[in-house]
């Protein structure tokens, strides 16, 4: 007898969905974690329906209760662009490599502002999602990825006005356009390698939350949003490049304007940066992610 | 070690946390530093230095479960149970040892987790669904189930933050009932929901139960655990001590006596509030059942004998000392009032212990709140207590267990049913 169960209203509910016969289970080892631990990619793909319904409920809530709703993935460029193109295009006199001033700053603010809120959101990501930290047990990875990943849909739209923009100037579509995805998946990779060690240290220490609006403030200024990479002098060029956004910007300059620069030197330089950023980002945060529900 | 029918072996599980401000002391450079530097120097000279901060929430736990067993964890509050059960669950590592769990795992450790107040219902199934482990066309599949269990049919595009906190509730438990895991491991999920949610809870797992699944139910609620579970542990500061059939267990666990729960134990409650004279005072109070079988628990029908102990500045005869039995809603059930015996209550300077004696109890099991009035009639209030302490009357572990239908009424009654042929 296993149970001296009390009849139940519902007891046909009983009858079906024993354990399924005997297919061999898997055994879970619980263990103390030693040392370092690369990612364990069988299980995220276990998990690729987790990954989905979190990016949808991202993308669902992010803009409830707006007016605007997706609007805002390309008014906050926009704007931003205005006041770029008054300030540094018309005042200031920058150069823009010969583009129009408005089109040279959108594109790379598209990159720009998904690749911001994308850290921002991923920073954030562990601490807003205690709950299913504390209460539940998969990847961790998956909720800064899924954070990274829901900013895709507005950097998808803000594109189609870039190139709306860039027809509208009179600059055609090119098969240089093919160089994007490429430079978008660059620009994920450097949201998800920074945005894992803050989202990881932010368990820790919610000075990361602070710390992170000011971190992307002086990124945008080593960054050239605002500026053409160019006018920077060519032995500081490796360094600067250290910094992924350059290359991803340049890419996005030298696919959609005309008179762009070649971005391919900084290119390496920035993918090889960003890639040991993520690297860095997911061992560090395979190391702690045990503890997040310990500590958050 | 037997072979394959142990779904769950746990073996010297135990788990340390740093006291008081914990991980968050020290700064980003330290914790960053701590995380590099830790595989070079297994920290060694840091661990003994710091031990005295350390607290064990479990330490060594060895047990096995078998394939289909049903097995119950009580304990003090803070005594360890929920890190267990976060350890089998991997929401957090284990400091040592180690435990297997043989397919997949479904930890209920809270209603309706990762419900999105904004999302409206239907999301929410979809999404506590994969965050409890189901795959999406697993959920597509059962969700007309789901949403006729939890009925809210008509909500389903609403935000769940528009929703009663019983239609949430319900909603979270349906799609906790529709995991269909080798090994479910739950956490007094049942403390949340009314009687009938908790009725329909007990009900599900014991389906789950009756289906060959593995279950680790921790709860407070002695009822369930009695019913659903054959075998049980005990885990006391952070240690098992006792594991063995579940009546033992009970027995054993509430003879210690949870606190505020007068079975066989002076109560202190000189310090309650009260609005009375004070000459006379109740000083502590102390309910036994004396009953053979849950020794120390009242049960419906049976006896239970309420002391009190009394203090008075001078030799008294009380006109009226009346123990009250509450619900909890305060409706008063029970009023044993010794002006209803005719009888006065003698008192000497000093201290007095008064007994009062309840032959049978006629009330069903669940929780009530026990009081007293020790008064004169001609209108002197000596002492006064409403809520004093909580008295849970028990399921009877052999005979009414198992038969207990739902809607029980708020007293039991003595009564047989006869037929006979009628044309």
């Amino acid at each position: 007898m296993k149970t001296q169960g009390l009849p139940l209203p519902n007891d046909e509910r009983a009858g079906p969905g024993g354990p399924e016969p005997e297919q061999e289970l898997v055994e879970t080892v619980i263990e103390p974690r030693r040392g370092w631990a690369p990612l364990n990619l069988r299980e995220l793909r276990g998990h690729r329906d987790l990954l989905y319904f979190l990016v949808l409920r991202n993308l669902k809530v992010r803009y409830k209760q707006t007016v605007l709703g997706a609007g805002w993935a390309v008014i906050q460029p926009v704007m931003i662009m205005v006041v770029f193109t008054l300030v540094f295009g018309r005042l200031a006199r920058l150069s823009s490599d010969g583009s129009p001033y408005a089109l040279f700053s959108f594109a790379a603010l598209v990159p720009w502002v998904y690749f911001s809120n994308a850290l921002t959101q991923a920073s954030n990501s562990i601490v807003q999602n205690e709950r299913l930290v504390t209460k539940v047990y998969f990847p961790r990875i998956l909720v800064p990825l899924a954070a990274v990943v829901a900013g895709l849909v507005d950097l998808a739209i803000a594109f189609v006005v870039l190139l709306g923009l860039t027809v509208a100037f009179g600059v055609l579509p090119r098969l240089d356009l093919l160089i994007v995805p490429p430079l978008v998946l660059l620009v994920v990779v450097s949201a998800l390698g920074a945005g894992t060690c803050l989202a990881a240290l932010n368990v820790y220490h919610r000075d990361v939350r602070y710390a992170v609006a000011f971190l992307i403030q002086f990124w945008l200024f080593i960054s050239p949003v605002a500026y053409s990479s160019s006018i920077v002098p060519d032995a500081w060029r490796p360094l600067y490049a250290l910094n992924p956004m350059v290359g991803v910007i340049d890419g996005f300059r030298w696919a959609l304007l005309d008179d762009a620069p070649s971005p391919f030197l900084n290119l390496a330089i920035s993918a090889a940066s960003a890639t040991t950023v993520l690297l860095i980002g997911l061992y560090y945060f395979r190391r702690v992610e045990d503890a997040f529900a310990d500590v958050v | 070690m037997s072979g394959g029918d142990v779904a769950v072996r746990v073996d010297g599980l135990s788990k340390r946390f740093r006291l008081g401000e914990g991980v968050l002391r020290g700064n980003l450079g330290e914790t960053l530093s701590r995380a590099f530097a830790r595989p070079l120097r297994r920290s060694t000279a840091n661990a003994e230095r710091r031990r005295g901060e350390y607290f064990w929430a479990l330490s060594d736990a060895t047990f096995e479960v078998r394939q289909g067993e049903v097995l119950g964890i009580v304990g003090a509050n803070g005594a360890g149970k929920s890190t267990l059960l976060k350890i089998l669950a991997r929401i957090t590592r284990p400091t040592a040892g180690t435990a297997r769990v043989r397919g997949r795992v479904g930890a209920l450790l809270e209603v309706g987790t990762g419900f999105h107040p904004e999302l409206s219902g239907r999301d929410n199934v979809f999404l506590n669904g994969v965050v409890l482990g189901m795959k999406r066309h697993e959920i597509s599949r059962k969700f007309d189930d789901i949403v006729e269990f939890a009925g809210v049919e008509r909500f389903l595009d609403t935000p769940v933050k528009r929703y009663s906190s019983g239609m949430a509730v319900r909603l979270g438990f349906a799609v906790a009932a529709h995991l269909e895991p080798e090994v479910l491991i739950v956490d007094e999920v049942l403390a949340v929901g009314d009687a009938e949610f908790q009725r329909k809870c007990l009900g599900k797992m014991d389906d789950v139960a009756r289906a060959g699944r593995t279950i680790i139910f921790v709860s407070h609620n002695m009822n369930a655990v009695q019913r659903l579970c054959p075998r049980s542990l005990e885990i006391k500061h952070g240690q098992i001590t006792a594991d063995g059939p579940t009546r033992e267990v009970v027995q054993g666990y509430l003879a210690q006596s949870a606190s505020g729960n007068a079975a066989e134990r002076l109560l202190e409650v000189a310090h309650l509030p009260r609005s009375d004279t004070g000459q006379i005072r109740v000083l502590a109070v102390m309910c036994v059942a004396q009953a053979d079988e849950l020794a120390l628990q009242p049960y419906p029908d049976g006896p239970l004998e309420i002391s009190l102990l009394l203090e008075s500045d001078a030799p008294r005869s009380i006109g009226s000392v009346s123990v009250v039995l509450r619900d909890q809603l305060g409706t008063t059930l029970v009023n044993a009032d010794s002006i209803q015996l005719g009888e006065s209550v003698r008192v000497v300077q000093g201290r007095t212990l008064v007994r009062v004696r309840i032959r049978a109890l006629h009330l069903t099991p669940g929780m009530y709140v026990l009081g007293w009035s020790i008064a004169d009639p001609l209108g002197t209030v000596y002492d006064f207590v409403e809520r004093a302490v909580h008295v849970e009357v028990m399921d009877a572990p052999s005979a009414g267990l198992g038969v207990r239908p739902s809607g029980d009424g708020a007293v039991t009654c003595n009564f047989a049913i006869t037929t006979e042929p009628a044309s």
